[in-house]
């Protein structure tokens, strides 16, 4: 059932902790703002699950320095770029959440969810 | 190469180029420029696809210098060029069809900026049908995602905000999944390219390496993707979504978002993973009974609703749950009615979305069925393309709903511990679903006047009785030349492999 | 169970919140509906019977609880599966795992002559996956037009009349209020902050411009350069308030510096993709790898990325503040 490497992966399986914990703040919190806090931790995790794919041990960052350029000089350079793309994701999600959040926030005065879809069904709209 | 094979990427780039300028352009020029981009777009499309059926050959396209595993790359076949072009014809007659309502409901300085979100939808739409690159779709899926959730608030109540964010949390659990689904499979294969991740996958398979993280890879990107398209248990913010958003926006969410998810999970399937390894695996178990369950929770919650527009929501529900039914069912048969279906319920389910408005309309306002009465007399258009659009989802013949069942009930048959169930669970369904159109339908004829609501005549809105019978004829043809369209899937089918 | 009752536990379970009523700038006014007629207040009460009252009712205190348990489960039950996923994964940290295959050694040995930069990252972001990064721009794009149409508080604009057509009303003036708060509650002369944001608000200006210009050659590029000079704005904003940024940055500047950045991204790209396709020569010099001018389009693409990013940084800042500029 479990495999050989999980404590040689450690970082990956912290990163996988760190993604649960975001998850089940997402769907157990009912403070809006504590749901994009973890949401922005579950984004994190995945980015930090993907920057340990491309560590190779004892190799430098994929900048040529001094002219080497061989490939067993430098860390995989692919997870780097694909973090910096799924960062700007990341942020462009949480000021959608933000504004959304204070837009309810400003026509009901709270941030819990329920009581949220509670004064709509009150409303009747 | 001929000049036609790059127009996949003109497609895909001049719709994110409108996007651009739309943004210093006033409200009317937006939309036309909307407008012309969706039938440039289209027309693209329709020349992309008879050069296709003509060669016979699919073929890929460079995005940059680079060839295959290095640099980004989309590729083209029939059935993506057909799905572009089915995608611009329901998004262009969503549009003209909800024109009306979108000044009555949004604020007119903000006008440019629903065309901008309709643009890029319509890019994002194009690269998930057109992509070759998994990280790509990513990037898409996300701008989709962001894309309907504007398209859900633009109409700016209490409910449509609310159902943006529980949108917005669900469509971000799937992504978190997605992506977390995507690293995983690039860890295994090196690859972020369909084509060679399926050569790298197979080779993994063969050897016998890494089945577990493979098969953990293949569940949570379907789950992701289902998450996205509102797959049974995930769809408690699709009633509110659809059911309040302003109309054009609620037709092209369940028409074209859903299937734009759909689409790419049946690539993934196919180019990424293959085809026999998704047969093997225990995923599509699992999504053959969400899906059945969709199909009768979803026809259950719609008869209980006692709102148009709500009702129609949760029959996508039902109908999102036929399609996943059909993946769980794990033949080519199975897929291919899938397919059929996508093109079915896209036609009928923005058709419903129109032609209720023209109803609620001529109610005062009112959406509710106690109101409805009588309606189809004073909006004598909407009533009868309501009605087509029921019937069409119930399945009666000469309609396009009716195709689409006979074909999942042929792709259940034969398929030993699956065929009863599914069989069972289409015919309770299909009754479920006559229950409540046909009760909406009667609802909408019965002779009372109701001298206090005004009545529409053809007359006076043009453009949206032409767009209601555009939708008419769309139905009626899909439901009566199906066999063209059934080879054209299954040839664009095999052509993916 | 019978649980602690002191603030910190109080707040854990999300019944108090300690800094409410004293953060925030404005007094907030209660949540109130009025019952316009007597039926709807009976309606009200009615409903409030069935669904408000939470705590009497017993369905959804089930439902809540059921819910809270299978959410648990469910988190558990995948965290279970990722941890078995993740020890049977290669081994971190080794060069022979698949991830290392011959796309990331192109990109390594070959990169500097074909891109002309000497980050090998950014190289491989603008020029071999251009188009993944420019739909990561077009997110951003979008996101900033989704906030817009959130938060944006326009001055009424009639739309052209039509007959028939009913036009949308604003339900209530909002700008005037939100703009009489920020006159009410903007922190004003603090000369603190004004000292120390004249001093370091050219510093990081200037520092974004440099990791701006310096993309190809060190690590950063347009995106790190743009969020520093967006807070670095966002810091001279709080420090002198929005009758000195207005001087500079409207909402026209906003509209026009994006609108001039993407569509010199897209067209280049465009450009670039289509020769590439077509097998065309692009015929863009790369330059001597390691100069300023060098790496043919990625730099003029990282000042796009760059201005385009400090702009959105400011605007969701001065949208979320007030809802305009």
């Amino acid at each position: 059932m479990l495999g050989p490497n999980l404590f040689t992966n450690y970082g990956e399986a912290v990163a996988i902790i760190l993604f649960g914990i975001g998850f089940s703040n997402l769907l157990l919190q009912k403070n809006l703002i504590k749901k994009i806090i973890g949401l922005n931790i579950m984004d994190t995790a995945v980015y930090l699950y993907l920057a340990e794919k491309g560590y190779i041990a004892g190799r430098a960052a994929p900048i040529v320095t001094n002219g080497v350029q061989d490939a067993a000089a430098y860390i995989n350079p692919v997870p780097s770029g694909l973090v910096l793309t799924g960062i700007v994701v990341s942020v462009s999600v949480t000021a959608i959440m933000l504004s959304l959040t204070m837009r309810l926030y400003r026509r009901y005065h709270t941030l819990d969810l329920d009581e949220i879809s509670l004064r709509l069904k009150k409303e009747g709209l | 190469m001929d000049f036609v094979q790059n127009f996949p990427f003109f497609s895909i780039i001049l719709s994110m180029f409108s996007g651009i300028i739309s943004s210093v352009l006033p409200a009317r020029a937006a939309k036309w420029v909307n407008t012309c981009l969706i039938v440039t777009v289209g027309a693209m499309s329709a020349c992309l696809l008879g050069y296709l059926t003509k060669t016979g050959e699919p073929f890929v396209y460079w995005m940059g210098h680079f060839p295959a595993p290095w640099g980004n790359e989309i590729r083209a076949g029939t059935l993506e060029a057909g799905m572009a072009l089915f995608f611009c014809i329901i998004m262009l007659l969503s549009m003209l069809g909800g024109e009306k309502k979108l000044l009555g409901e949004v604020e007119y300085s903000k006008h440019n900026l629903y065309y901008i979100l309709v643009d890029l939808l319509l890019s994002s739409l194009l690269a998930l049908v057109y992509t070759n690159d998994l990280f790509t779709a990513y990037v898409f899926v996300e701008i989709n995602t962001i894309a309907a959730c504007g398209l859900i608030m633009i109409r700016q109540n209490g409910r449509t905000i609310e159902a943006a964010v529980r949108y917005m949390i669900m469509s971000l659990l799937g992504s978190g999944l997605f992506l977390l689904g995507l690293c995983t499979l690039y860890d295994l294969t090196g690859h972020l390219l369909m084509s060679n991740i399926k050569e790298s996958v197979a080779e993994l398979i063969a050897q016998g390496t890494y089945t577990v993280p493979l098969m953990t890879t293949i569940g949570l990107i379907s789950a992701g993707l289902a998450i996205k398209s509102a797959l049974f248990p995930f769809h408690t913010w699709l009633p509110d979504a659809y059911g309040y958003s302003t109309v054009s926006s609620a037709a092209m969410l369940s028409s074209l978002v859903s299937k734009g998810y759909i689409f790419l999970l049946i690539k993934i399937f196919y180019r990424v993973i293959g085809f026999d390894i998704i047969r093997e695996s225990k995923v599509i178990h699992v999504l053959f009974v969400f899906g059945l369950m969709g199909m009768v929770f979803g026809s259950v919650s719609a008869i209980r609703e006692n709102d148009i527009r709500r009702m129609i929501a949760f029959s996508s529900v039902a109908q999102i749950g036929y399609i996943y039914m059909g993946f769980g069912l794990g033949t080519q048969a199975g897929i291919a009615a899938s397919v059929y279906h996508i093109l079915s319920h896209a036609a009928t389910k923005s058709l419903l979305f129109v032609s209720a408005i023209g109803l609620t309309d001529v109610s005062g306002g009112s959406r509710k069925f106690i109101d409805l009465t009588g309606a189809g007399y004073r909006n004598k258009l909407a009533g009868v393309a309501f009605t087509v659009g029921s019937l069409s989802m119930v399945g009666v013949p000469m309609f396009s709903g009716f195709v689409s069942k006979l074909l999942f009930m042929e792709a259940s048959f034969g398929h030993s511990i699956k065929m009863f169930p599914a069989l069972i669970v289409l015919a309770l369904s299909t009754i479920l679903n006559a229950i409540y159109f046909m009760k909406t339908v009667i609802r909408i004829y019965v002779p009372e006047k109701r001298p206090d609501f005004e009545t529409i005549t053809v007359r006076d809105e043009k453009l949206y009785a032409a767009t209601l019978v555009c939708f008419i004829v769309l139905n009626v043809a899909l439901g009566m030349f199906s066999l063209p369209i059934q080879n054209w899937i299954r040839t664009g089918l095999s052509m993916f492999g | 169970m019978k649980r602690k009752n002191n603030a910190f536990f109080r707040w854990f379970y999300g019944e108090k919140d300690p800094y409410l009523g004293k953060v925030e700038m404005r007094p907030q006014p209660k949540y109130e509906n009025k019952p316009s007629d007597l039926r709807e207040a009976f309606r009200d009460s009615m409903m409030r019977d069935r669904i408000y009252d939470a705590e009497d009712n017993a369905t959804l205190k089930i439902f809540q609880k059921l819910y809270r348990i299978a959410a648990v489960l469910f988190c558990l039950i995948l965290i279970g599966i990722l941890l078995v996923n993740v020890s049977w994964l290669p081994r971190y940290g080794q060069a022979s795992n698949p991830v290392n295959n011959e796309v990331s050694a192109r990109y390594i040995e070959s990169g500097l002559q074909e891109t002309g930069a000497v980050n090998i990252v950014t190289g491989m972001i603008l020029d071999y996956r251009a188009f993944d990064t420019f739909g990561e721009s077009n997110v951003l794009f979008i996101a900033t037009v989704t906030v817009l149409i959130l938060m944006r508080l326009d001055k009424e604009k009639k739309a052209p009349a039509k007959k028939g057509v009913p036009v949308y009303t604003k339900p209530a003036d909002e700008l005037t209020v939100a703009q009489a708060h920020d006159r009410i509650y903007e922190p004003k002369n603090d000369v603190i902050l004004q000292m120390v944001a004249g001093f370091l608000v050219p510093i990081i200006i200037i520092f974004g411009i440099y990791v701006i210009l310096n993309g190809h050659l060190s690590p950063g590029g347009g995106f790190s350069g743009g969020a520093v000079i967006g807070a670095g704005l966002i810091l001279y904003l709080n420090a002198f308030g929005f009758e000195k940024t207005e001087r500079f940055f409207t909402e026209k500047t906003y509209k026009w510096v994006c609108f001039f950045a993407l569509t010199f991204y897209c067209l280049a790209k465009s450009y670039s993709f289509f020769t590439g396709a077509n097998h065309l020569e692009s015929g863009i010099p790369l330059g001597t790898p390691g100069a300023i001018l060098s790496s043919g389009l990625i730099l003029p693409l990282n000042i796009c990325v760059g201005l385009v990013v400090a702009c959105t940084m400011y605007t969701f800042y001065a949208l979320f503040r007030k809802g305009g500029f």
